[in-house]
């Protein structure tokens, strides 16, 4: 039943030719991505992008039109003028209002995206050569997200893979960072070696991971999903290679793999008894808390 | 000047009036302008095609999904090398070599005013791309931490690392040396009665130019010495570890790098200055207006440098402060495309090669300068920072913009030079090949950066295959169109139809070098014009 409408659904897309336009589209444009401040940055890159949309029908036309009409082989004779006050004066107070109308709305998102308080969790993220640690602050748990095996099978010089055949190819890793929905997820970002920065374009942000450094960026992830992104600073040969991948995951599900991670972790480390007692505790995250905070 | 010419002729020997020598030795030890401004331009060329075929390595291995040509390392050295290349071996000593044809002849000097110092700056330059190119072949392989040569990274460059600072220690010498020369130049030896304010466009751009390189070479040279020490030396001056600040050497660089895009594009505004009103027979809009905006965006060049580390968390204030001094930019840009359209307005276009380039530098340009514009938006830069679409930008500024304006001044001097106008149907073929071409290759970049396409990769995700491809295509059908350029000019310096003096009809009216005969004598103004 359900293959049914997917197949109906699909069909009727096709014939309205709204999916072909609407991936084309999403091509070509920035992502309006998932969270709260991913939309406004959206719709502030839709209106700048607008009004250099407006200024350059205004602009383009005039020169096409001095380029169609005042031509020698037409006979045009040229003017004396080489100046006017009034419209030099003109041209520089309208640009000056537009910068001020583009400012006001980007001084206030930037505002908003610098207020990192009252978070929910704290994730902090280390930048290594070619690969990403995630370390969830107070929680006891930490692991290395690094490139999928497939991805990098493929992605060998001739390595005879097509890429095509390789889901997510490059996009993909072994252990994406985990994060509840609808919470405010602050992020601290360092690195180990060399600068990297970590991105994932749907969440609107991103930010550099320096040595030395320990910076922050927060997002709210409203819809549970898997969201990619990439190393975006230049940190040598594999810079290509180490992806970012998010899952987020509903609040009792981020709860239970929290719980189960903790759970391997210490089955990895700590006394036997311990971990039968993390094991208990699975389903109840409040216990587990005190159970960890012993 | 006339005092010191009389001397000479006074004297047993005619110093003055032989040509040039006779042989290599007219290259290597010449101290006429010409011949100098010759020498930088033909190798600005050459190294135009060296630093173009490393754009067709990287566009190559990206015209798929998948690694099938070059190793990723090399790859990181093929985009470093080639915007070292373009930047300080092929846009800037053009500029540089326009600078020292044109100058002179432009304010009716009879060379420049330094030219033993002319000649030491030439060979410098050709000294330190000797050095960059041997770099590449050092074990270890050539430098791969992109031109901005950021540490930690660049730190972990073999053998090549001290080559390349070499390279841009003597590069940055021969920028100054060529800079105090222009200053010199333009500060004394003008024709009587050419105050600044009656200077052609390409001189004032110039002088601004030369001001910014004087000040931030310096600075440049400062911090790859400070790389250098903290690899070979053992200080911290970027190392966290030792109580270093790798943010510091990106401050310390962009303090230099943004004036220095500003040190390539005044130049070619200059030269398109020049061009529009000859081609529209008019004279140019709101002089005083473009020279004040000139200046205003040299000056403003100095306090928007953090623009390119928006994301390296500075704090609000000075996220704020960079976002919005780098708004202002648009102001003055804003006057200087409004005053070349000016120009044209009601004026009596024709449209000969410079012509054209200059045209679609004006279109094209202004494109970059939109996508500037929405990249001054810091929150909105967090998205684009890093991703092809300052890739896209930056190349729109500087091919379509820098390069074709140095196109557009060799269409437009090179008759004055060789004194043989040039196949006009075989550029303006250039013209459209390259002008199509230029968009197939960098506009998709636009699409690939929203998309969320990091620069600065060997190898994508799939999604991102079409938009490659057709780029890719798109800089093999400009590379090789340029090829056509380089037939052009040889054709043209080996002979031609005769050039008038004043070559472009009406050129007269638009600068001292059309009142020179083409081609223009070895010496020129030994006495000098009165400029009314």
């Amino acid at each position: 039943m359900k293959m049914v409408k997917r197949a109906l659904a699909a069909g009727a897309a096709l014939m309205l030719g709204t999916t072909p336009a609407m991936a084309a589209w999403s091509d070509l444009n920035l992502r309006v991505g998932v969270t709260p401040l991913s939309r406004e940055i959206y719709g502030l890159h839709m209106m700048i992008l607008w009004i250099c949309v407006a200024i350059a029908v205004a602009v383009f036309g005039v020169m096409i039109y001095s380029i169609a009409t005042f031509r020698k082989s037409k006979g045009a004779v040229p003017a004396t003028f080489d100046h006017n006050t009034k419209a030099e004066i003109i041209w520089t107070v309208i640009p000056v209002l537009i910068l001020v109308g583009m400012a006001i709305p980007a001084a206030r998102t930037l505002v908003k995206i610098d207020d990192s308080r009252g978070s929910d969790l704290t994730v902090k993220v280390t930048g290594y050569q070619w690969m990403w640690q995630y370390e969830y602050v107070d929680q006891g748990v930490s692991f290395f997200s690094k490139l999928a095996q497939d991805s990098n099978d493929a992605r060998q010089l001739d390595s005879g893979i097509d890429p095509s055949t390789v889901p997510n190819y490059l996009l993909e890793v072994d252990r994406p960072l985990v994060v509840p929905q609808g919470k405010k997820v602050r992020v601290l970002i360092t690195a180990a070696d060399v600068i990297h920065a970590w991105w994932v374009p749907d969440f609107g942000m991103k930010k550099d991971a320096i040595p030395g450094y320990i910076n922050e960026l927060w997002f709210i992830a409203e819809k549970p999903g898997v969201y990619r992104g990439q190393c975006a600073e230049l940190c040598g040969r594999d810079h290509g290679f180490m992806p970012v991948v998010v899952e987020v995951k509903s609040q009792q599900d981020f709860d239970a793999w929290l719980a189960s991670q903790k759970a391997a972790m210490q089955a990895s480390k700590a006394p036997p008894a311990k971990v039968a007692q993390a094991a208990r505790n699975t389903d109840e995250p409040m216990a587990l808390r005190v159970a960890t905070a012993e | 000047m006339n005092a010191q010419h009389s001397h000479a002729n006074a004297g047993h020997e005619h110093h003055d009036d032989h040509g040039p020598a006779k042989g290599i030795g007219r290259w290597l030890f010449t101290t006429n302008h010409k011949d100098i401004g010759t020498m930088y331009l033909v190798f600005s060329l050459i190294m135009f095609l060296v630093g173009g075929s490393m754009a067709l390595v990287v566009r190559a291995e990206l015209f798929m999904p998948g690694l099938q040509l070059v190793d990723p390392g090399f790859f990181n050295t093929m985009t470093t090398v080639h915007a070292l290349i373009m930047v300080f071996g092929a846009v800037m000593p053009a500029t540089v070599g326009l600078a020292n044809w044109m100058i002179p002849m432009q304010i009716g000097a009879p060379d420049m005013a330094l030219p033993r110092m002319n000649n030491f700056s030439f060979w410098l330059l050709v000294a330190a791309f000797t050095l960059l190119i041997l770099s590449l072949f050092m074990p270890g392989g050539g430098p791969a931490a992109g031109w901005t040569l950021y540490p930690p990274l660049v730190l972990q460059t073999g053998d090549a690392l001290p080559l390349a600072i070499f390279a841009i220690h003597l590069a940055g010498a021969s920028s100054i040396m060529g800079s105090i020369n222009i200053i010199v130049t333009i500060m004394n030896l003008r024709a009587p009665g050419m105050t600044l304010l009656k200077m052609p466009l390409f001189v004032w751009t110039w002088l601004i130019t030369a001001y910014l390189l004087i000040l931030v070479m310096p600075v440049f040279a400062g911090a790859v010495t400070m790389l250098l020490t903290d690899h070979f030396f053992g200080t911290t001056f970027f190392a966290a570890a030792g109580g270093g600040d790798p943010v510091l050497y990106q401050h310390v660089f962009w303090f230099f790098g943004h004036p220095e895009v500003y040190i390539m594009i005044l130049p070619a505004f200059g030269i398109v200055s020049e061009i529009i009103p000859t081609f529209s027979r008019k004279k140019l809009f709101g002089y005083d207006a473009m020279v004040y905006a000139t200046a205003s965006i040299a000056f403003l060049s100095f306090i928007v440098w953090a623009h390119h580390m928006f994301t390296v968390g500075m704090p609000l204030a000075g996220e704020m402060f960079f976002m919005l001094s780098t708004m202002l930019i648009a102001v003055p840009t804003g006057v200087k495309v409004f005053n070349w359209t000016a120009t044209m307005w009601r004026g009596s276009l024709s449209f000969e090669p410079p012509m054209l380039f200059a045209l679609a530098f004006l279109f094209l340009f202004t494109i970059g300068g939109f996508s500037g514009l929405m990249m001054a938006i810091a929150p909105v830069d967090f998205q684009y920072h890093d991703t092809y679409f300052i890739v896209a930008h930056f190349h729109y500024v500087l091919v379509p913009g820098a390069v074709f304006a140095i196109m557009a001044g060799v269409y437009y001097w090179l008759p004055k030079w060789t004194g043989h106008m040039y196949d006009m149907k075989l550029a303006k073929a250039h013209f459209w090949l390259s002008t199509i071409f230029v968009n197939v290759l960098f506009f998709p970049q636009h699409f690939l950066g929203l998309a969320g396409m990091p620069r600065r990769i060997p190898d994508y995700s799939t999604q991102f295959a079409d938009w490659n491809m057709v780029s890719s295509i798109g800089g093999f059908g400009f590379g090789l169109s340029q090829l056509l350029f380089v037939y052009l000019i040889v054709k043209c310096a080996r002979g031609g139809a005769k050039a008038t003096a004043e070559v472009w009809d009406g050129a007269l009216n638009h600068g001292l070098e059309w009142t020179v005969p083409s081609p223009a004598p070895y010496h020129t103004f030994e006495e000098a014009p009165v400029v009314k």
